[in-house]
């Protein structure tokens, strides 16, 4: 028994590792996304400034459709890029 | 009655109180029109995320307004759209979770308490991984063997080492 110390690694210890992605808003009750809080949408923008997918961030569907219209909103203030690169 | 959010960024060359004044015209026109103003937000300059009209900053102004109906958004957008000093807005109606957003945003509820969260969420998903990464081929391993009945000694004593293992990492990183 005390040689399953050995055993250990010959299972890969990644595998049943992932986390289970949530949707934040929903976990958090968070009604709202303020399209004026920057700091806060870059979250759900990769650093060329793309929305990220749902995939990804793991919003269900309802909101990632607010946050899609909060990060268009904050763009069109220029609070965000269109485009760049290096945004993170 | 319906609740309006007008943004708009104001040329920085102007003058501090022409900046001002302008602001100032544009509650003055949504009072005219018969709407009553819940708060004007002075954002203040700002750097622009890209260039407007050859400008790298602006000055950001929101003005939170109650109105019957949204007629009166036409003309108020026509002369944002006339006004030179203006380099862009955004008119916007607010839902009532928003309505509510705001209210607590201007109590100092909401500023505070998001940001940090969201923040700390991203530390704590991001940064300790790494030094945790040689740590968990141990103390995976050590559940595995748990169900086995003969060994719950290495459970326990691998548990109390996790918490104090990555606080040293910690410090070896700053």
């Amino acid at each position: 028994m005390a040689n399953r110390d050995d055993i250990k690694f010959l299972s890969n210890p990644k595998i049943g590792g992932t986390r289970k992605k949530y949707c934040r808003f929903k976990k958090y009750g968070i009604k709202y996304i303020d399209y004026k809080d920057a700091d806060f949408l870059l979250s759900f923008v990769n650093e060329q400034g793309k929305i990220l997918p749902r995939r990804i961030t793991g919003n269900s569907l309802k909101y990632q459709r607010k946050v899609a219209g909060s990060v268009k909103r904050a763009r069109h203030l220029a609070l965000m890029p269109y485009v760049t690169d290096l945004l993170k | 009655m319906r609740n309006y959010e007008v943004t708009f960024i104001v040329d920085p060359v102007l003058s501090g109180e022409e900046i001002k004044t302008t602001a100032q015209a544009y509650s003055d026109m949504l009072k005219g029109a018969g709407a009553n103003i819940v708060h004007i937000d002075e954002m203040g300059l700002r750097t622009l995320a890209y260039p407007i009209n050859k400008r790298n900053s602006g000055v950001y102004y929101c003005i939170e307004f109650q109105s019957e109906n949204g007629e009166f958004t036409d003309d108020l957008e026509l002369a944002l759209r006339r006004d030179e000093r203006i380099m862009r807005f955004l008119t916007f109606r607010l839902d009532k979770f928003g309505i509510k957003y705001n209210e607590d945003k201007r109590n100092g509820l909401i500023g505070k308490a998001k940001r940090p969260k969201a923040k700390e969420k991203k530390e704590t998903g991001g940064r300790p991984e790494r030094p945790e990464r040689p740590e968990r081929r141990e103390s995976a391993p050590a559940a595995k063997t748990t169900p086995a009945p003969a060994k719950p000694a290495p459970a326990p004593a691998a548990k109390p080492a996790e918490p104090a293992e990555p606080a040293a990492a910690k410090q070896e990183e700053e």
